[in-house]
């Protein structure tokens, strides 16, 4: 595995912007992550290398953070928030609602590779509970039929209606 | 600049975006053009209005009409009547829940009456990602006065006058905090911003920065002048995509305009500004685990001394505030402190940024002037509990702070009388319970929230919360014993004692706060087996009532186990071994007007 020519560019220039080196840690990984979709023990090795710090260090960056997979994951990943607002607006019920339609549990990835369904800690959505992230797009106020809107669009390819938001990409 | 007769500011903020915002905007542009008003009406996408409950909003100005869940189809008829022919659609504004009545005007409706906008000034009425705008509403002014006109002890002076304290949870005097910084002797210093938001329950700071990133920049540049840093972090947490994206645009606008940057204004004074993406843990929130975070570290907190003040990122001196305290900033700046102070109480000076959330009517950011009371917050501004419920407690302050009963709903919310009251103000959530949320459950949820974020480097809060969630298990499942009671008094206390970080330490205080003012309840389920919330499934029991029972069968074909059984018109029969308690025939009775409550659950 190795470094683009346009992300070595950007190395370059997240180097210049902290004193330390180490400091480039979640960049990379980010970096990597976006690229490939997860932290892979290769990946580990080559910010180890690029930044030139002990190898431990990045592995547990990587365990450490839950951003950060090390496994490859779904197509969508589907974080539904089961903190405490959105636990008392029902997302138990959307939990229970999405394994049973797409047949997996929280954690697994269902067999065609389309979805992962996770649970997160609260998403900063409370108003508008119960809700879930997938990608860069949040879903809010869901119920059971929204939820199969949802995962038929996205399963054929598409975003949910219209999700007109492209996000520039990090800098 | 054109003008035009009516300004059409349709809320862009991420609750309206995820029900379609953008898909009403441009429908609303196409459909003005198509009428031919592209000369006299404009649309402007803002920043949240706040009133996420009934996304999409739009406001219409300058007649100030407030039009919500507003729908594609509808967009046409919209134009036509108002915008056209002169006549505000009242199917699309406002109606108080209960009432039959439109309001149509913003500013008549109860959400918004109570409210007093100081850092949310700009919600609403602007486009974010216009600086222009910014300025158009004496954005960068105070930026101005403070590098042309102020010493930086005169603006840690003026700060100290507002009385401003830190928004992030602490609240410990703002002002005070950044003289330790400027006092401290070091050529390089930084500054950041704490945008790591994860309080459950709270979102003020991804909507301030969605809606108004120019003004966390604008205090942050004064803030550096006033210590003497050179350059600063935004740490923001990686879930809020839009958030990012806003900052990034108003630091690369800024920086375009000259007010970030080198020799900022001509004054000669530089400042540079960096975003960073964080990982994704709560604990990165506390300012040491934060700078570790920023240093490429695992964020695990440290132990302070030395405070970052003295020896921060990277070993210099280092000053951090949270989001809604750098937004602060610039109004203190250009109104005077005196302005700030005399809103407020004696010892919390100013507004505060509320998240409502959680069973009202009416969820959405609000800010008021510091010591409304709870009551205002959620009857008025909240418009009460959902279904006409019955409230029982508020939230206040995320998992370190604790749950406010109904006997002190009028409590004037403020840091000390929160503190008094075994809660915190936190960054500012405020999660409404009714009847239907059990409390001993609800401290079950805050101490597994926590044993998930603790970082584990410390003994206490790492097999603290672990011993509290096993007690508070066998409570629930109904294998709680009188002595529990004494082992969570025990274990809280000890946690608040020795834990490493206010993480840990703070961390009983959910469960604290509900064995206080909610003792019975904690009782109910030791010593009679009883949820009266009905949440404990190992607690609880369905039955049919016969009298009741219609025969529909509607719940019959909603048992996913076949417990329900039994012909048309007869009352059915409930197995009790193969019952889940999964509620779901209670659900559909509950709607049906013929069955009453034919399911009972006792």
């Amino acid at each position: 595995m190795e470094f683009t020519k346009e992300e070595k560019q950007k190395v370059a220039h997240l180097r210049t912007r902290y004193p330390d080196a180490r400091s480039l840690t979640l960049p990379l990984m980010w970096m990597i992550q976006k690229r490939e979709g997860y932290v892979s023990n290769e990946a580990v090795d080559l910010i180890t290398e690029e930044l030139d710090i002990p190898k431990i260090w990045v592995d547990e960056v990587r365990s450490w953070y839950t951003m950060f997979s090390e496994e490859q994951e779904g197509k969508y990943v589907l974080e539904v928030c089961s903190n405490i607002t959105c636990a008392i607006m029902g997302s138990q019920d959307i939990i229970d609602h999405i394994c049973k339609t797409l047949k997996l549990k929280v954690g697994e990835t269902t067999a065609d590779g389309m979805f992962t369904l996770k649970t997160a800690e609260c998403l900063g959505s409370c108003g508008t509970a119960p809700m879930m992230q997938v990608g860069d797009d949040y879903y809010e106020m869901l119920d059971e039929e929204k939820v199969n809107h949802i995962l038929g669009d996205l399963g054929k390819g598409k975003k949910y209606e219209q999700q007109p938001q492209e996000w520039v990409e990090y800098k | 600049m054109k003008q035009y007769r009516t300004h059409c500011l349709v809320c862009t903020g991420t609750g309206c975006v995820s029900n379609h915002a953008f898909d009403i905007k441009t429908a609303l542009e196409s459909e003005i053009i198509k009428q031919g008003l592209k000369d006299e009406v404009t649309v402007i996408a803002t920043g949240c209005n706040g009133f996420c409950e009934r996304g999409p909003v739009m406001v219409v100005q300058p007649e100030n009409i407030f039009y919500q869940e507003l729908k594609e189809k509808d967009i046409p008829f919209l134009v036509e009547e108002h915008f056209l022919k002169g006549r505000p659609v009242e199917k699309m504004m406002y109606v108080p829940p209960k009432e039959e009545a439109v309001i149509p005007k913003m500013s008549d409706i109860e959400f918004f009456k109570h409210q007093l906008l100081v850092v949310l000034r700009n919600r609403g009425r602007i486009d974010p990602e216009k600086i222009d705008e910014y300025i158009g509403y004496d954005g960068y002014r105070a930026l101005g006065k403070a590098l042309t006109e102020m010493k930086p002890e005169q603006i840690i002076e003026e700060v100290k006058t507002a009385g401003l304290r830190g928004r992030g949870g602490a609240g410990f005097p703002t002002g005070i905090k950044w003289g330790f910084c400027e006092q401290a002797e070091e050529d390089t210093k930084y500054l950041i911003c704490n945008a790591d938001e994860g309080d459950p329950g709270a979102f003020m700071d991804r909507s301030i920065l969605e809606a108004d990133p120019h003004a966390v920049l604008e205090g942050m540049v004064i803030g550096a002048k006033a210590i003497g840093a050179q350059e600063g972090f935004i740490y923001v947490r990686d879930e809020y995509p839009l958030a990012l994206r806003r900052i990034n645009i108003a630091i690369e606008q800024a920086t375009e305009y000259g007010l970030l940057g080198e020799n900022i204004l001509g004054s000669g004074f530089n400042f540079k500004l960096n975003v960073v993406r964080g990982g994704g843990a709560f604990v990165c929130g506390e300012e040491t685990a934060l700078i570790a975070s920023i240093e490429g570290e695992v964020g695990r907190p440290k132990p302070r001394p030395p405070y970052p003040a003295q020896k921060g990122l990277w070993g210099k001196p280092t000053n951090n505030n949270n989001v809604e305290t750098w937004a602060n900033v610039p109004q203190i700046i250009l109104r005077g402190g005196g302005w700030f102070a005399s809103l407020g109480t004696k010892e919390s000076k100013g507004t505060k940024v509320f998240s409502l959330v959680g069973k009202v009517n009416n969820t959405g950011l609000v800010e008021v002037p510091m010591g409304t009371t709870l009551r205002t917050i959620v009857f008025d501004i909240g418009g009460g509990v959902l279904k006409g419920k019955k409230f029982k407690a508020v939230q206040s302050g995320g998992p370190s702070g604790g749950c406010v009963p109904e006997s002190l709903i009028d409590l004037p919310v403020d840091f000390e009388k929160l503190t008094e009251a075994g809660a915190i103000m936190g960054s500012g959530g405020l999660i409404v319970m009714d009847e239907d949320t059990c409390m001993v459950d609800v401290a079950k949820y805050f101490v597994e929230f926590l044993e998930e974020e603790s970082c584990g480097k410390c003994n206490p809060c790492r097999e603290g919360l672990k011993r509290l969630k096993e007690v508070l298990t066998l409570i629930t499942q109904g294998k709680g014993e009188a002595k529990h009671l004494e082992m969570l008094d025990d274990i809280a206390l000890l946690m608040k004692e020795a834990s490493l970080c206010a993480l840990g330490a703070t961390a009983p205080n959910p469960v604290l706060t509900t064995l206080k003012y909610f003792r019975e309840e904690y009782e109910e389920h030791i010593f009679q087996r009883r949820c009266r919330a009905k949440v404990c499934k190992d607690l609880i029991m369905y039955r049919i009532i016969a009298e009741k029972c219609t025969g529909c069968q509607r719940c019959v074909k909603a048992c996913p186990t076949e417990a329900i059984t039994g012909p048309r018109s007869q009352p059915h029969n409930l197995e009790e071994s193969k019952c889940i308690k999964c509620g779901a025939c209670y659900e559909v009775c509950k709607f049906d007007a013929i069955a009453g409550d034919a399911i009972y659950i006792e």
